[in-house]
């Protein structure tokens, strides 16, 4: 995972940069730190006095946060709590997966064609006719027409991001190929794949986390706006998404519904988005050099 | 440069050839069908097989696509299951109101984002940028339909201020159409804006870490003169976003028009996608991939303008 | 966009009255708005053709535009409406049926005998009750401009209930050159007799729709009684506002850019209480029936002791609560004719005890082997879907294995034709609800026949219902009718074609200025006031 690696080089670092760690990155601290806890909340789940997040209490629908119901009930009398914590599981689970799997294939696209001219012309009119629809309405189409399940919501959220990938990666290449750095590596006889990993993947690197960061965002958002067209995950797997989603209709009478889950959803991607403007910040080669 | 735009004319041509077939392809392989709920509740299998049969619907793969591409050939999208009203004519009926919000929207988000985001990166790691920061990636990352919600109870419900839904056509006067246009534009833009913002922020970033930027400062170049430069050179990445945001906004709309029950054309796709009506679903995706062919191919010779280094 | 200068005011007039302000008009003009309803409709009328589809929504396009030869009044007896009358010969196998005067179409042209005829050919084509009216009918000659005749095989009582059927599809007449249309080939043009126009050129569908009032509509001079009587508009023009999100449409009522909100969520009726201007009420006496259908194919449903064992856990309370909410707008309905309707006796309904233990008991003898219950269920249509969690609920409680299929309703309705085994693409249970017209009357219930593989999906097999359908369809008198019904109801308590969960009432919200709503199964502008 790109944004696991990239953090990998921060643990390493001498204690005294450590120890002030904190304070010259405290926007890297302030994200990852909601964003542990989204995740540790979400993995802890059955142990944080949840109960099962699809048992149905007709009777006890639509009821305000209470001693026994922390964030009420929603519109089938189930427990919101237990749901918001549950949904993040599967919110988390699409952000993380859809960001890997679009940053890995959406690199893999940039170089090709950023490198490869003869590649670079036909894949780049097949990534222009992808780019061409809209990802949103890609995404619902791909959805609605095959099955609403966890893995189709991924496969087609996945699918509408890459191209976005690729041509980031490809302007940034386009750009670094012809810096003197680059040509000079060419001119002295080094090898595509030497040059790749010593000059342009680095500079790849910051751009493609500011991206992974707001495909991974992204995600989580797309995945509610699914639930919202309709097209989203099943009902009987909880998402930050669809139970907002299914809620949205009640804000004016039970507006705890959409509170607890858009309040965990919000707060995640502020968390993934501010990590990943932190790492940016740290990471840019050329930002780094001036210290 | 004008053989640059000519091939990348002709070069769309196969791009929107390859979208109709990959639409037609995905709308021929998926399930479920529109005869089906054309017949209704009470229908039985042969009344569908009827419907099915009268659609076209039973044809072979291969036939049903000459049809369409010989339908197309002639500027014929065909016509709509349900209805029975031609597509183009559906289209024309709902392409105000969607091109009205995204441009609407798109204006105020670059009108808002690219001094912010200029803002933030000239004060770099001062509470000015921290703030705006903050304030920009909060706007990211709250649902647009959450937004919408709150923005119709606090403006059209609490304080009646703007109307809760619809659209009013421009030539009924500029006050109603935009009072109708506030609240959607509101919640799409905030996405935009956070995102130019932060483009516009890191972009400028990288260009002033520079050695040239850090040169000129050195020489006394005035600050901003600096920043002037700086965003010449930031207009690449800045115009990718932009351009791939007019993009997003197409489907960010499909949103908005739902929570603010504007007839566009987000909303005639969406409803057309749910319901399987073939002929909308093909003819409205082409419509936006000619739009967004076309933009792309804009901001592709816009790159030649802003960077004189890049050359095909 | 075609919006002609008249709309162009009226839509500003509107807007003046709901206390808009950004535009300054001639007060003048606020008079126009008491006469445009705007109406959003519970769904897009996204056809135009109510023979074709079946959709309520179609349906109620459908009113608005055409008329009915003969229509229901509000005891559900047939009253004529276009018909002036009928004569039976005496061997009752001749109908000779004349229509009234001065009836004429929107386009300028009379209504004739012919248009008639060809209109009831193509509606019969499509309807259960209509192909049984043309299965018993030798021929219907067309008499003179005015007067045309069903020649019959047999006697056939029910021929003018038949003609006055308010379910959809309603046999509507159109003129005979689109009354010719194929009935699988959709019809290109709304031309109607009846008391409101089509503007067709406004027409987006997804948006809106608006009809104008019929300056050459004559209505009749009896009153108004349920969907008989004379029709008499009060208005100029109706407009239809489409509005697919309950929470916008609430808004938008309770801002009052719209008058009339056909179906507002009940959850969302606490809002709309809280508001002065605003009356929830309802206009169909009858309401909605909803019901989970097995599949009669395949086991476990094929075994008779295991849906009577559904049919025992089922309680209607737990259902009708989840899917409606309020307590106010359904009942508990143990008959499988509507409540209030004549037909239903309630006889045998004692078989749904709502004993989880008793059922339990009963699953365990009738030789039920864990097969898998697959349910379908749509997760577009949240009440449906609703239903579906709570039946997927109640058989894990009862000991059943459950698999919740959740798709879109066209992939459940596809699904649902499917007569393959569950594992194939089939289905086990899947749930609907249907206007409660719909299933008034022995004859024309279609969830209750049992001709097998020709029947309503779910197939069920049942001799003695078939065999009761065949008699009331010779049966002429209500007290025989409610008899034939009567055995039909105690012989379903036991076969268990499908689960009867309850009855609700469609709650309807309107602003306090809109006056005189007509009880009757569909939303009816006509006899409205808008002050």
């Amino acid at each position: 995972m790109t944004i696991e690696t990239a953090v990998a080089p921060i643990l390493v670092a001498p204690p005294m940069v450590r120890r002030r760690f904190w304070r010259r990155h405290p926007t890297i601290f302030a994200g990852a730190a909601i964003l542990a806890v989204m995740i540790l909340v979400a993995l802890l789940a059955p142990w944080l006095g949840t109960i099962d997040p699809t048992q149905l209490s007709p009777i006890r629908r639509l009821r305000p946060p209470s001693e026994t119901y922390w964030f009420g009930t929603d519109l089938l009398g189930r427990d919101v709590y237990s749901r918001t914590l549950y949904g993040g599981r599967i919110s988390l689970f699409v952000g993380f997966t859809v960001a890997t799997l679009a940053l890995a294939a959406g690199l893999f696209l940039g170089l090709v064609t950023g490198f490869i001219r003869v590649v670079d012309g036909i894949l780049m009119r097949v990534m222009d006719g992808l780019m061409a629809i809209p990802a949103i309405l890609l995404a619902i189409a791909l959805v609605s027409l095959t099955q609403a399940s966890v893995q189709n919501v991924i496969i087609a959220i996945t699918i509408a991001e890459i191209p976005r990938v690729t041509r980031l990666v490809r302007s940034v290449v386009l750009t670094l190929r012809e810096q003197p750095f680059v040509e000079a590596a060419y001119a002295t006889g080094t090898r595509l794949p030497v040059i790749l990993v010593r000059h342009i993947l680095p500079n790849t690197l910051a751009p493609l986390i500011v991206q992974g960061t707001y495909i991974c965002a992204a995600a989580i958002i797309a995945e509610s706006i699914l639930s919202f067209i309709g097209a989203g995950t099943p009902p009987t797997v909880p998402t930050w998404g669809n139970i907002i989603a299914e809620g949205r209709s009640y804000f004016q009478v039970a507006p705890h519904i959409i509170f607890f889950p858009a309040l965990f959803l919000s707060l995640t991607v502020l968390g993934v988005n501010l990590l990943g403007d932190g790492l940016r910040d740290l990471l840019d080669p050329r930002l780094a050099s001036r210290h | 440069m004008i053989t640059f735009i000519l091939r990348r004319l002709v070069a769309a041509v196969p791009v929107l050839a390859v979208v109709t077939i990959l639409v037609f392809s995905l709308l021929y392989f998926a399930p479920g069908d529109p005869a089906t709920i054309i017949g209704g509740d009470l229908a039985t299998p042969e009344e569908i097989a009827r419907i099915r049969s009268v659609l076209g619907l039973d044809q072979p793969f291969h036939v049903r696509l000459a049809i369409f591409l010989g339908q197309l050939l002639t500027g014929d999208l065909g016509t709509s299951i349900f209805s029975n009203l031609p597509v183009t004519h559906l289209i024309a009926q709902r392409i105000e109101p969607t091109l009205a919000l995204a441009t609407v929207t798109i204006l105020f988000s670059i009108a808002v984002a690219i001094p912010l985001g200029t803002l933030s990166a000239w004060k770099a790691e001062a509470l000015i940028d921290r703030l705006v920061m903050v304030v920009s990636v909060l706007g990211f990352s709250i649902p647009v339909f959450v937004l919408g919600y709150g923005l119709i109870w606090l403006f059209a419900i609490k304080l009646q201020w703007l109307p809760v839904q619809g659209y009013t056509p421009l030539s009924q006067g500029v006050g109603p159409w935009l009072a109708n246009l506030v609240l959607p534009t509101l919640s799409l833009s905030t996405v935009y804006i956070a995102l130019i913002a932060r483009i516009t922020r890191a972009s400028l970033l990288e260009v002033l870490a520079q050695d040239y930027v850090r040169t000129a400062k050195a020489k006394g170049l005035g600050d901003r003169k600096v920043l002037g430069h700086a965003l010449g050179n930031a207009a690449v990445p800045i115009a990718t976003i932009v351009g791939i945001g007019i993009a997003l906004l197409i489907g960010g709309v499909v949103v908005t028009e739902t929570v603010f029950a504007i007839p566009g054309l987000g909303r005639l796709l969406v409803d057309a996608i749910l319901r399987r009506d073939y002929p909308i679903i093909q003819g409205v995706i082409l419509l936006f991939a000619a739009v967004y062919v076309l933009i792309n191919l804009m901001i592709d010779i816009s790159y030649a303008v802003f960077d004189p280094r890049i050359r095909y | 966009m075609t919006l002609s200068r008249r709309t162009v005011l009226k839509g500003s007039a509107a807007a003046l009255a709901t206390g808009f302000t950004l535009n300054g008009r001639a007060p003048a003009i606020a008079q126009a708005a008491n006469r445009t309803l705007k109406f959003i409709p519970h769904a897009n009328l996204s056809s135009i053709d109510p023979i074709g589809t079946t959709g309520y929504v179609v349906r109620n396009h459908g009113y608005m535009v055409y008329d009915t030869l003969y229509s229901f009044d509000s005891q559900f007896k047939p009253k004529p409406q276009m018909a002036e009358g009928h004569e039976v010969s005496t061997d009752g196998k001749t109908y000779t049926i004349r229509l009234r005067e001065g009836l004429k179409f929107h386009d300028g042209e009379p209504v004739r005998s012919r248009d008639v005829v060809a209109s009831l050919k193509r509606w019969a084509a499509r309807d259960g009750f209509g192909q049984t009216v043309m299965a018993l009918t030798d021929e219907m000659p067309v008499i003179d401009d005015r007067t045309f005749q069903f020649r019959l095989k047999e006697p056939f009582p029910l021929l003018i209930e038949a003609l006055g059927k308010p379910s959809s599809p309603v046999p509507f007449i159109m003129p005979e050159r689109i009354a010719q249309t194929d009935p699988a080939t959709p019809i290109k043009e709304a031309i109607g007799s009846g008391p409101f126009r089509f503007l067709a050129n406004e027409w987006v569908p997804g948006s809106r729709a608006a009809y104008a009032r019929f300056e050459g509509y004559v209505p009749r001079n009896e009153p108004i009684d349920g969907h008989a009587g004379g029709k008499v508009v009060h208005l100029d023009r109706v407009e239809w506002v489409i509005i697919p999100d309950p929470a916008t449409a609430t808004a938008a009522l309770q801002r009052g850019e719209v008058d009339w909100y056909e179906q507002p969520q009940g959850d969302l009726l606490p809002v709309l209480e809280q508001s002065r201007d605003i009356t929830i009420t309802s206009f169909d006496p009858i309401g909605t029936v909803v019901l989970l259908r097995f599949n009669h194919l395949h086991p476990p449903f094929d075994n008779p002791k295991v849906r009577q064992a559904v049919l025992a856990a089922a309680s209607q309370n737990d259902y009708m609560t989840a899917m409606v909410g309020n307590p106010k707008l359904f009942r508990e309905c143990k008959s499988f004719f509507p409540c209030g309707t004549p037909m239903s006796t309630g006889a045998g309904g004692e078989a749904m005890i709502a004993n989880l233990d008793k059922a339990k008991a009963m699953l365990r003898d009738s030789g039920y082997k864990g097969e898998k219950v697959v349910i379908i269920s749509p997760t577009d249509l949240a009440y449906l879907h609703t239903l579906g969690l709570v039946t997927e609920d109640l058989l894990k409680r009862l000991g059943m294995n459950v698999e919740l299929v959740a798709t879109d309703w066209g992939t459940v309705l596809a699904r649902r034709a499917s007569q393959e085994a569950p594992d194939k693409g089939g289905w086990n249970i899947f749930h609907t609800t249907a206007v409660g017209v719909e299933f008034m009357s022995p004859t024309s219930h279609l969830a209750l026949r049992g001709h097998g593989r020709a029947a309503w999906p779910g197939w069920p097999t049942n001799p003695t219902i078939e065999k009761l359908r065949q008699d009331s369809l010779k049966s002429g008198s209500l007290d025989e009718q409610r008899a034939i019904a009567a055995q039909m109801e105690r012989e379903a308590f036991t076969a268990a074609p499908y689960v009867p969960i309850g009855q609700y009432q469609l709650p309807t919200a309107m602003r306090r200025n809109i006056t005189g709503l007509i009880a009757a199964s569909a939303p009816f502008v006509w006899n409205i006031r808008k002050a």
